[in-house]
């Protein structure tokens, strides 16, 4: 057959060879650029299949020379974002937590890195928006139970409240008054309470409360019921209400008790990622300045660093 | 049916292998034309970025300078923002019409004498005929096999090309950073890796564009000769030879042997020696003619060597060719200039550019945007006021430091304050400094009584304490709790 192959007269190609019942068929060639590309791809995947894993075995793929694992990838990329942010984190290391805010740009990172911290930490309970809800502090107001400054935010965040284990931990202890005060005094002193912030007219009912309240009640709360931050006891006089404001939620809290907990967090994540929550939240809009501004001119990084991990 | 029978003919190619053009050189009124045009574009092109501009110590001094990295673009007095960037589409709307009228009215004057690539040709064929000689010296060493004076002409030919080339994507890159330190660090290897890319990449498309692919890039590469070809109407200059004054053509012997038998074209060939794209004009308008016109300063210096009047090629619109043709008069020039199409393209090109030039000097160089928090919509604070947070976005655009007053109306009893700010503090309104030609932001708390409806729509108005009074205004919701909760 091959010898029938002639070039064919007008197109100057040649043909295959064959022919059927006087049809000819030409042997025209690849383009040029087509079998470049061709031989290109051949090549690159040669080369690609040597340098990176490929080949599926049957519990992994073959290595590839470069040794390159996207895992490998992601971990460099870390390690370099982590090099890349190493100047903020020892600053915030070394900073005292009450000096942040006098520092605006590294108060600014803070705030950042802690919205991110937040996010993933403090939201199952206070809520993406750091509204909290029923038993969880709204974190965007200006009421406090340990008070809002940075040191005392940061103080709650690393020890947390009411942690067992710990002894350094926010610990406030209001009595379940069910059995020591009768139920019509419980009512009555719920009557009081409400008429501190207004949500009751002044009555007998709550003229009787405020005597027991004050014989029972006024050494946390404070005669004027406004609470007292050193023990944690709630402000009773303002316009926020943690477990709710109704007389039977109130009632509710006399008579049980309410025990809300906080993880201490000094043991899960590393300082400075507490400092920036405590700027975080502190930014919110409640935050409050240091009420003794910076008593110890002199701070030893080391010393404050060492008392934040323990 | 026979096996040795041909297939079908084949199509015409859709390329054809580059013919070598030596076009000749030529002297008169077109060429000295292009002449002024090339100095021009060429001294408007390489100076540019070399103009300084004072704007104070706040802003870059160049006059114009795309600042990409900074988001700026500079043009004299007129500093552009990206959120501004519609007046950049809006010159490159006019400069799309600008060309349709251009087009319609003179054809493709653009191609003949202000394309970079026709600018950069006739450079480069400049340089080619300075070295090489002209059209047949350039044709004889074509055909010359290698040998010490080629090599030597061919390298030297093509260093001036390269550095011209250079010299082109050099310049270019000045247009992005300030010019005088960008050459220093350009030269002491300190510049961005992107500027020694772009004039790598310049300086090649330069050399090759054209040193070697010239009139193929127009014919091949550019889509704007097919979008012409529906741009003009039989009222564009076209460069046209009259064939029905030239037909029949004979040698001059033959013409005054037989003056009747022979028109006035005697086939000497200059029109296509001169062409820079190695057309020959006298086939009839075709795509490879850019109307350079320098085919009919070439054909008036014959017709004058041989005692006939200028003009046998010449620029010539399709009705006066008919006109001409039938023994009519040609159309006076302006009144083909001055129809409605053209000044339909000139109305739409000049009214955006009076809009354009009203709009700069209306806008207002502080600007506002303010972003409700979503997450909580509120807060309610321990007096049971509510408060609402705010990020307000404020950009100064202009190049020195301002005190800006931010200020609501529309919200009784609402009174403010920032995140630097204390809420003990609080007033009406709010102020602090912005920096100059920045973006500053701001968070804003405004607190106000808990009853009240749940939603009031107010406005915060901010108005700098110097220079452009107007400021910025937005409108924006405050949320309240229902009443009762």
């Amino acid at each position: 057959m091959t010898d029938n192959k002639r070039i064919d007269e007008p197109t100057g190609t040649q043909t295959v060879g064959h022919e059927w019942d006087g049809i000819e068929e030409l042997d025209t060639p690849m383009p040029r650029w087509w079998v470049i590309s061709f031989w290109a791809t051949i090549i690159w995947g040669i080369a690609y299949v040597v340098l990176y894993p490929a080949i599926p075995m049957a519990n992994s793929a073959t290595q590839g020379v470069l040794n390159w694992t996207s895992r490998g990838e992601l971990d460099a990329e870390m390690k370099a974002e982590t090099l890349r942010r190493a100047p903020i984190t020892s600053a915030l290391a070394s900073i005292p937590v009450e000096q942040l805010a006098s520092d605006e740009q590294l108060y600014q990172a803070a705030v950042e890195g802690g919205r991110a911290a937040f996010k993933v930490h403090c939201v199952q309970c206070h809520g993406s928006g750091a509204a909290g809800s029923k038993g969880y502090p709204n974190l965007n107001d200006d009421d406090w139970l340990w008070g809002g400054d940075l040191n005392a935010i940061h103080l709650t965040l690393t020890h947390g409240i009411r942690q067992p284990d710990h002894d350094q931990t926010r610990f406030s202890q209001m009595p379940a008054f069910a059995g020591v005060l009768s139920n019509g005094e419980i009512d009555a002193v719920a009557s009081h309470v409400r008429s501190l912030s207004g949500l009751e007219k002044p009555s007998a009912k709550s003229a009787a409360g405020a005597a027991t309240f004050a014989n029972n009640c006024a050494s946390c709360h404070g005669a004027d019921g406004k609470g007292m931050r050193d023990l944690g006891a709630p402000n009773l006089a303002d316009g926020i209400w943690l477990y709710g404001g109704d007389t039977a939620s109130v009632t509710t809290t006399i008579n049980q008790a309410r025990y809300g907990v906080m993880p201490r967090w000094n043991n899960r994540l590393d300082p400075v990622t507490i400092k920036m929550l405590a700027a975080y939240v502190h930014s919110l809009g409640g935050g409050e300045a240091a009420v003794a501004p910076a008593a110890t001119p002199v701070v030893d990084p080391a010393k404050v660093a060492a008392n934040v991990s323990n | 049916m026979s096996a040795t029978k041909s297939l079908a003919p084949r199509p015409p190619a859709l390329y054809a292998a580059r013919k070598g053009v030596y076009p000749k050189a030529v002297d008169g009124f077109f060429r000295r034309l292009k002449w002024a045009i090339m100095a021009v574009t060429l001294a408007i092109y390489y100076i540019t970025p070399w103009i300084r501009w004072d704007r104070g110590q706040y802003a870059p001094d160049q006059a114009v300078l795309v600042d990409l990295a900074n988001r700026r673009f500079y043009m004299f007095q007129i500093e552009i923002w990206p959120h501004e960037f519609y007046y950049v589409v809006g010159l490159l709307i006019m400069a799309g019409i600008g060309l349709f009228l251009v087009t319609s009215a003179v054809g493709r004057a653009w191609c003949g004498y202000a394309c970079p690539q026709t600018v950069w040709t006739d450079l480069f064929q400049h340089v080619e005929r300075f070295i090489d000689g002209d059209r047949n010296a350039q044709v004889r060493l074509e055909k010359a096999p290698w040998g010490v004076e080629k090599t030597a002409k061919r390298l030297s030919k093509w260093a001036v090309w390269l550095f011209i080339a250079f010299w082109t994507g050099g310049a270019w890159i000045m247009y992005f950073a300030d010019a005088p330190t960008l050459v220093r660090e350009f030269w002491t290897g300190e510049a961005a890796p992107v500027a020694y890319a772009t004039v790598g990449i310049l300086t090649a498309t330069t050399f090759i564009f054209g040193g070697f692919m010239r009139e193929q890039v127009c014919i091949y590469m550019c889509p704007w000769p097919r979008i012409q070809t529906a741009m003009m109407d039989e009222k564009s200059l076209l460069v046209t030879y009259k064939d029905w004054r030239g037909e029949q053509r004979g040698s001059l012997k033959q013409a005054q042997a037989d003056p009747l038998a022979f028109g006035d074209c005697i086939d000497c060939n200059q029109c296509v020696a001169v062409c820079p794209t190695g057309i020959d004009i006298r086939e009839g308008p075709q795509i490879g003619c850019i109307t350079c016109a320098l085919c009919i300063d070439a054909c008036d210096k014959v017709m004058a060597q041989i005692g006939k009047p200028r003009g046998l090629i010449d620029y010539c619109t399709l009705d006066d060719a008919v006109a001409e043709k039938s023994g009519g008069q040609a159309t006076p020039p302006l009144k083909t200039l001055f129809r409605p199409r053209t000044m339909i393209y000139f109305g739409i090109w000049a009214s955006i550019g009076f809009a354009m030039l009203f709009t700069l000097g209306q806008r207002t160089r502080l600007d506002l945007s303010v972003q409700p928090d979503r997450n909580p919509v509120y807060v309610r604070l321990s007096d049971g006021s509510i408060r609402n947070n705010y990020t307000l976005k404020i950009r100064n655009m202009e190049t020195r430091p301002r005190i800006v007053d931010v200020t609501i109306d529309g919200l009784p009893g609402a009174v403010m304050w920032t995140a630097d700010g204390k809420r003990e503090f609080a007033r009406q309104s709010v102020n602090f400094a912005v920096a100059p030609d920045a973006v500053h932001k701001v968070r804003l708390f405004i607190a106000v009584p808990a009853d009240g409806p749940m939603r009031t729509e107010f406005g915060i108005t901010t108005r700098a304490r110097s220079g452009d009074e107007r400021g910025d205004n937005d409108m924006v919701i405050f949320e309240r709790p229902q009443v009762g909760q």
